[in-house]
Formats: structure tokens, sequence, C-alpha cells
């Protein structure tokens, strides 16, 4: 299929692995984050890294939003449907994220709550217009990419009128979780960046630019295909070689220096910055989410209802805090596999297929077996 | 989470800023409040149930290219 299979072509991918084996220095280690979950499940579904040569080392990021949402929020969505019984209505990632006491979205759904998944805010708006008696809360995730299609149908929802329509927000903001990750008091050893796909399409990467000039940080904006992922390791590799530290787009096919700025407009109409918002792996970060507009207030879930902070804690054992980080891998968590699997998540990094524990258990188990009989 | 999809549009609906869009063969409705000037016969990027994106082909040939080069440059 067009701007797909182009790009996940074999015989090229094999070329691009020989560049990369020749240009990688053999005394030196290139550490590359991915930020994106998509990226990781990129790496893991084709293979990309077993393509790569033993000193070029994939560390995952914390890009998957549902594995960064603070279990906490899961808490309240569940208060929300199951205290002022309101539809609550979802993407079908965050179904299966573990609440606390072992609950879940789709467990509360299974004891009668009424929760429904939607593909598109439109479906939402609908299903609002279609229960006018019922309270219908959007419980919105998701960074950039996902963040003006809720911000377009508040405004539709104003336009409207509609009274019984209001989003629980955690739409959360890449360059704040990056610069955190570079921050952090005990960083993570990482040489260079692969910039986010989608997230980029509509920032653009101007946002990206600081990070290269005061952390002396190379960074490639990457598409999501396994062939723009070699090809965006590669120009970070050669970055690393020459010493240079600059915003490299590989993804120019969909990602502009300013981005899509009528997004972007939209998006600052309706939200603005939250002061700080908790972030799983990351804790709390400054100016790293956005809330309501006070003009939007109404359609605020956090003002309509009454909704306490809560503060819960992880699984014990868990490891999903530190892979966030990307100071740990899966493969260091002692419940992967056996008491946490897609199946039975212990944690929220195995419930995406973007989760760094869900992408190793589904892709990259099996080539380790492989290797090693 | 955000996966994008290159899908083709194949017809708008001006009256209610939406359009129809093929993914792969498979018909999707797609709402277009986020980009501007699209046209049938476009490809545009598709997150969750909107166009976020025009694809510029120039580009992806440049980018296809690009991988030709490293291809060049690894045989021996
Ligand atoms: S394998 Fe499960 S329990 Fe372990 S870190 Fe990943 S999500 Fe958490």
């Amino acid at each position: 299929m067009k701007y797909i299979s182009e790009f996940r072509q074999h015989d090229l991918a094999q070329q691009l692995a020989q560049a990369i084996a020749q240009t990688v220095h053999p005394d030196r280690h290139y550490r590359l984050m991915e930020f994106c979950g998509g990226h990781t499940h990129a790496i893991f579904r084709y293979g990309v890294q077993d393509l790569m040569p033993a000193n070029v080392e994939f560390i995952h990021g914390p890009g998957c939003p549902v594995c960064v949402l603070p279990t906490g929020r899961i808490d309240n969505a569940i208060q929300l449907v199951e205290q002022h019984n309101v539809i609550l209505c979802t993407y079908a990632d965050l179904m299966r994220v573990p609440a606390t006491g072992r609950n879940s979205l789709l467990k509360a759904k299974a004891g009668g709550a009424d929760i429904r998944m939607v593909y598109s805010t439109q479906d939402v708006l609908k299903i609002a217009r279609d229960n006018p008696e019922r309270q219908v809360v959007f419980f919105a995730i998701g960074f950039e990419t996902t963040t003006p299609p809720t911000a377009v149908v508040i405004k539709q929802a104003q336009a409207e009128g509609l009274t019984n329509f209001s989003v629980f927000c955690n739409h959360v903001l890449t360059p704040a979780a990056m610069q955190a990750i570079l921050d952090a008091p005990v960083p993570v050893a990482i040489d260079a960046f692969l910039g986010p796909s989608h997230v980029s399409s509509v920032i653009g990467s101007r946002p990206y630019e600081i990070f290269a000039e005061q952390y002396d940080k190379p960074i490639v904006i990457a598409g999501f295909e396994p062939l723009d992922v070699m090809q965006s390791a590669l120009m970070l590799i050669r970055q690393l070689n020459d010493k240079r530290h600059v915003v490299e787009n590989e993804y120019s096919r969909a990602v502009t220096r300013d981005g899509n700025q009528k997004a972007q407009a939209l998006t600052a109409e309706v939200l603005e910055l939250r002061p700080q918002f908790e972030w799983r792996g990351l804790g709390l970060i400054p100016n790293s989410a956005l809330k309501i507009k006070a003009a939007y207030a109404d359609f605020d879930a956090e003002q309509r209802f009454d909704m306490p902070a809560i503060q819960a804690s992880d699984v014990k054992g868990c490891e999903c805090p530190a892979i966030l980080r990307g100071a740990k891998k899966p493969q260091d968590c002692k419940l992967l596999g056996t008491v946490c699997t897609p199946e039975n998540p212990m944690g929220s990094c195995m419930v995406s297929s973007e989760g760094a524990c869900a992408a190793y258990w589904s892709y990259g188990r099996l080539r380790n077996k492989s290797a090693k009989s | 989470m955000c996966l994008a999809l290159p899908a083709q549009i194949t017809k708008l609906h001006p009256d209610t800023g939406m359009a129809t869009a093929s993914v792969d063969g498979v018909k999707v409705e797609v709402s277009l409040a986020l980009v501007d000037d699209v046209q049938v016969g476009d490809y545009v990027l598709v997150h969750v149930g909107y166009a976020l994106n025009k694809i510029d082909e120039d580009e992806a040939i440049k980018t296809l290219a690009l991988f030709a080069e490293a291809g060049l440059m690894s045989t021996p």
C-alpha cells in the first residue's frame, strides 16, 4: 500500500543495515533513545534491533500515553462512572490499564458500569446528543497528536450548546517529558534521540532545537516504518561520529519545521498548560500537561464533578517506572511473562502494544529464545 | 496511540466538514477540521478519525532515494 509498503522493503533494510555496520566506529557505543512507543513497537515487530551492530542500542522512552498515565487518574475515571452515573467514553487502549485493587475500566464495564470505547471524539459527541438525559464524559489521553481532536469537539459542543458533555483531560506534552529525562537527578545515559513521528507532524521539528543546542544531543525526527527507523538511526550515528548535534528530519513527508499550525491554534484556543502533572515513572513534571481553559469550564469534567486527586501505588515488583525513564528494560522485571502478560497485565507497559513490555513480550522474547537455542 | 495511517481522500462532504477516505481499500469517514485545502486524491495521515496532515509526495520520494543511496554505499 502506498506510503507503507515502500517503507518496509526487506532488501532495502538489509542494505541499510550494511550501511550502518560500515558507519559505526567499533570502539564506541551508541545509545539511541526512541522517545515514542510507536518506534518501540516497530523496532520489536520488525526486528530492527537484530539488524543493528552490537554497539548500537535502543533505549525505550516514555512516549506511550497509556503507559505514563498514573493509576490515580484511572481510579478517578472509574469513580466518575460508579459515583456519578455518567457514560464514560474512551479510546480502547485505556480499557485494560490496571487501576487500584486489580480493577480496570474493562472490569468495571463487565460489572455493569456504562463505559464505551470510541474510535473518534466525534463518536463521543454523537453519544452525548443521543443521550440528553445522561452526563457523558470523554476520558481524554494522548500526546500532541491526539490533543487537537479533543479541542475540536469541545468547541463543537459549545457551538451546539450541549450541556451533558464534558472532558476528563489528561493530555500531555512531549518536549516537557524529554526535558525531564535530560534533567533527571540520575540521568540515563543517552547519546541521541529518535524524535516522534506524528507528535512532530502536529508540533513541528522546531520545539526540539533547544535540546539539540543546550544538551548537545542529536535528534532525528523519524517515521514509524522500519526503514524510517533504520535511516534515522544511520543519520544519528553520522551526527555522533561527526560530533554534530542538530535536529534533522527524516520524516519530511509528514513533518515540517512549524508543524500543523491550524491544529496548534485550535488546541491553544481551548486548552492551556497545567502548572504540573504527574507522570508514571517520571514523577511531577512542571508544565507538562494541558487543562481546559476557563472559557470552556462547562466542558471540564474536573470542574463539573467532584474529583479529588487520588494517590495510588503501583503493583509491587512492577518495573514500569524505571522502564519509562529508560533506566531498565522489560527483561529486568521479574514479573514479566510469569505474573504479568498482555492477557493479565500488572503494569501499564504491558497493556498498549506500544508499551515496552508488551512489545518485548509479543515479539522480542521469541527472538531471544531462538538466539539462545 | 499516536499511530496515524496514510489514507487517500475519495470524497469530500463540505456541509459536514467530513470526507470519505480509503485506507488500504477500507472506507473510513474522517474529519477535516485540522487541515486546509484537501482535495480528492490527496493522501492524508489519519489519526483517531481526523486527517492530521497531507502527505508530501515529493518528500516521500526524496526519503526513498536516501534509502537507495545508503544501499549504494553498502554495496562493496
Ligand atoms: S512486565 Fe509487567 S509488571 Fe513488569 S514492568 Fe512490565 S508491566 Fe510492569
